[in-house]
């Protein structure tokens, strides 16, 4: 056991132990909530999930290269307003319109942010700092603190959530919970294989390095960000039609959610290195303890706080002892292993001789 | 800034140029109020002005070292949420004042202490480890008092966060000039305060010329969770009730006035008196703003514009400075050449 654990890649272990956790997890609500393994808890899951995991793939790929982007839950409520405004007033406008519209707004604001931080070079945090709360006070002008209520939406969009693209029994697999699983597939392939997927990681584990060996990285974090915008005005679709009703606060506290989601799924704050689909892992794990604590009879469900950070805590805290201890064992290895070899250089075995 | 000028010039070497353009914004922002509106320089008003943000500007003196320390503490506004929550809880379940106040004190220390242990001890960055606890805590205090307000608390508490002690001032506004008058001290003046600075320039040489690292970071942590706790007692004298949503949001005020102040988010640089500039700024701003009958969202907008500018003007500044040095090197040259 000792040795597998020692020869697998660290991302690999993160990844067999991030899923013992969350089966773990599942086994451990199985004893204490009646009939809790039906179809109803992998349907509210998978939907509740949809937007969280959309969003903390997003936020993913900006903390990738070194960055964070806090101005996501703004993002959302903005998109989910506009599209909103839009199709309350255009009631006949095309389903795939009002998607590109959602993906282009959340790219735009992204690209704002994107600029500041690779061209102006003002650091992430401070950017979507401002962000936050500038694209907040945008939608409050913007929508005169009036809200867009769910009987002006059309119809398919509001059907939108229930809509399954497979069932099996009881079992369905939503719309939203399909277009999420292929974004972070998407994005996975994109990251593991592509050149410029690669170019994140060369980024966030060493700017200096990455702009010695001839990457742009101020067009890659820019990238990142416009990135990140456009799957946030994603989500912020999905929010609209899995809520409707859409107020000035729609999405606030998102940003925070989805940094839990990256860095419970094993994604290093300072970049470069994470997978998306680990944080795909995180985002179902924080959703799921989120959701099975209210069904939890034993203690009230306002411990779901205190749980969740100390969730984050433990996840986190779990990842860095253990990866410390593997560090050192691998090194201790690799000496012993040197000092065999030079041993064997010096005195040849017997038998050759 | 005309460099020719020597009062400027000395100015500039004392302050560094970062404050003066503070004192610059600041200068017009009380300008421009008391044009808009005759009641802005009255006595009641500066002290309105001061009492309403009052929680916020204290804890944002003591994430002024924590920044400049190299660190973050997003927790602080929900530390400040479950310390007022724990005083209620206190007060409901009948104990004596002065045992729950010791209990506040004691969660604050606590919570601070818990932070401290995972940042120096277990090795997490800061910002993940108070992100955790900005949950962690507010869960906590929705524990606590579940959904319900607590509010009668004596008269006299009410009173401390409500009337004048002092000629006209309250209470928080002394104790915040008065922590303020400490925290200058110990940072800009005591050995604790150069090592501050020293291992937020640079973590590793300060660990190799024998600072004790984590014990600096902890006693700055442990000191932010008993000012938090403080400013959440206040909190609740002032507004005479609690509730489980005390204080939510306020750590990204918190952290914009930090910044604003011209303190580096990467640590080792900045002072307490550019971010009590940018504390007056915000406070200013806000104030006129809602004279001039600007919404909440929208003052908040327009204090996260000028976060962004306030680090975007220099680069772009430096930016074309360099351009303008390059090409008159150039000419320079060409000149010799020629």
């Amino acid at each position: 056991m000792g040795s597998i654990i020692e020869r697998m890649h660290p991302q690999t272990l993160r990844f067999t132990a991030l899923l013992a956790v969350l089966f773990l997890v599942i086994l451990f609500f199985g004893t204490q909530i009646d009939n809790y393994y039906n179809a109803r808890l992998f349907n509210r899951i998978s939907t509740s999930v949809a937007i969280i995991a959309l969003l903390a793939a997003a936020q993913a790929l900006v903390v990738l290269t070194r960055n964070i982007d806090l101005s996501v839950g703004s993002i959302v409520g903005a998109t989910a307003f506009l599209v909103g405004h839009l199709l309350a007033n255009n009631p006949g406008m095309s389903p795939i319109l009002a998607v590109l519209i959602a993906l282009a707004a959340g790219g735009l604001l992204g690209a704002v942010n994107g600029v500041l931080v690779a061209y102006g070079q003002v650091p992430a945090i401070i950017v979507t700092l401002g962000t936050l709360a500038i694209y907040r006070s945008m939608l409050v002008q913007f929508s005169g603190a009036k809200s867009i209520t769910t009987n002006t939406l059309p119809d398919w969009l509001l059907e939108m959530p229930r809509t399954d693209v497979l069932s099996f029994g009881n079992l369905d697999l939503r719309l939203t919970v399909v277009i999420t699983l292929g974004v972070v597939i998407a994005l996975h392939i994109f990251l593991m294989r592509f050149r410029l997927g690669r170019k994140f990681y060369a980024v966030g584990s060493n700017p200096e390095a990455a702009v010695v060996a001839g990457i742009d990285s101020q067009k890659v974090v820019f990238l990142a960000f416009v990135m990140c915008g456009a799957l946030s005005g994603l989500a912020g679709f999905m929010f609209l039609a899995k809520f409707g009703n859409i107020t000035v606060v729609a999405g606030l506290g998102l940003e925070l959610k989805s940094v839990a989601a990256v860095v419970v799924g094993g994604t290093n704050i300072f970049g470069g290195r994470g997978t998306v689909i680990g944080v795909l892992i995180g985002a179902i794990l924080v959703d799921l303890i989120d959701t099975s604590l209210v069904r939890w009879d034993l203690i009230s469900e306002f411990w779901r706080d205190g749980m969740l950070g100390l969730l984050i805590l433990l996840a986190v805290g779990a990842d860095a002892v253990l990866m410390q201890h593997l560090e050192k064992i691998r090194q201790q290895k690799a000496q012993l292993k040197h000092a065999r070899l030079m041993k064997a250089k010096i005195r040849p075995n017997r038998a050759e001789v | 800034m005309p460099s020719s000028s020597k009062l400027a010039g000395a100015l500039r070497s004392y302050f560094g140029g970062w404050e003066l353009f503070l004192l610059a914004i600041l200068i017009v922002t009380i300008i421009a109020n008391a044009a808009i509106s005759p009641f802005f320089l009255t006595i009641g008003n500066q002290i309105n002005l001061f009492q309403l943000s009052i929680e916020k500007i204290i804890v944002a003196l003591i994430m002024t070292l924590i920044i400049i320390n190299g660190e973050i503490d997003l927790s602080v506004a929900s530390m400040m949420g479950l310390a007022a929550v724990t005083f209620g809880w206190g007060f409901q379940q009948g104990f004596p004042m002065p045992i729950v106040i010791a209990l506040v004190f004691l969660v604050g220390l606590a919570g601070g202490a818990f932070n401290a242990f995972w940042i120096t001890k277990v090795g997490i960055p800061s910002l993940v480890v108070t992100l955790a606890m900005l949950i962690g805590f507010r869960g906590l205090a929705r524990v606590l008092v579940e959904d319900r307000g607590i509010t009668d608390f004596p008269e006299w508490f009410d009173a401390l966060g409500q009337q004048p002690i002092l000629g006209p001032f309250p209470l928080s506004i002394l104790i915040f000039f008065a922590l303020l008058i400490i925290l200058i001290v110990v940072l800009q003046f005591s050995g604790f305060g150069r090592k501050v600075y020293v291992i937020g320039n640079n973590k590793d040489v300060a660990a190799f010329s024998g600072i004790n690292v984590g014990r600096v970071k902890a006693i700055l942590f442990m000191a932010a969770g008993v000012i938090s706790a403080l400013a959440g007692l206040l909190y609740a004298a002032r507004v005479g009730a609690v509730r489980g949503d005390v204080a939510l949001g306020f750590e990204l005020d918190i952290i914009t006035m930090v910044l604003l102040g011209g303190v580096s988010i990467f640590g080792g640089s900045g002072s307490l008196f550019g971010a009590l500039l940018s504390i007056l700024i915000v406070l200013n701003l806000r104030n006129g703003m809602a004279l001039a009958n600007v919404t909440g969202h929208v003052q908040t907008g327009v204090i996260g514009m000028l976060l962004i500018l306030s680090v975007l003007l220099p680069n772009i500044r430096a930016y074309f400075g360099n351009l303008y040095a390059g090409r008159k090197r150039l000419k320079q040259r060409d000149g010799k050449r020629a």
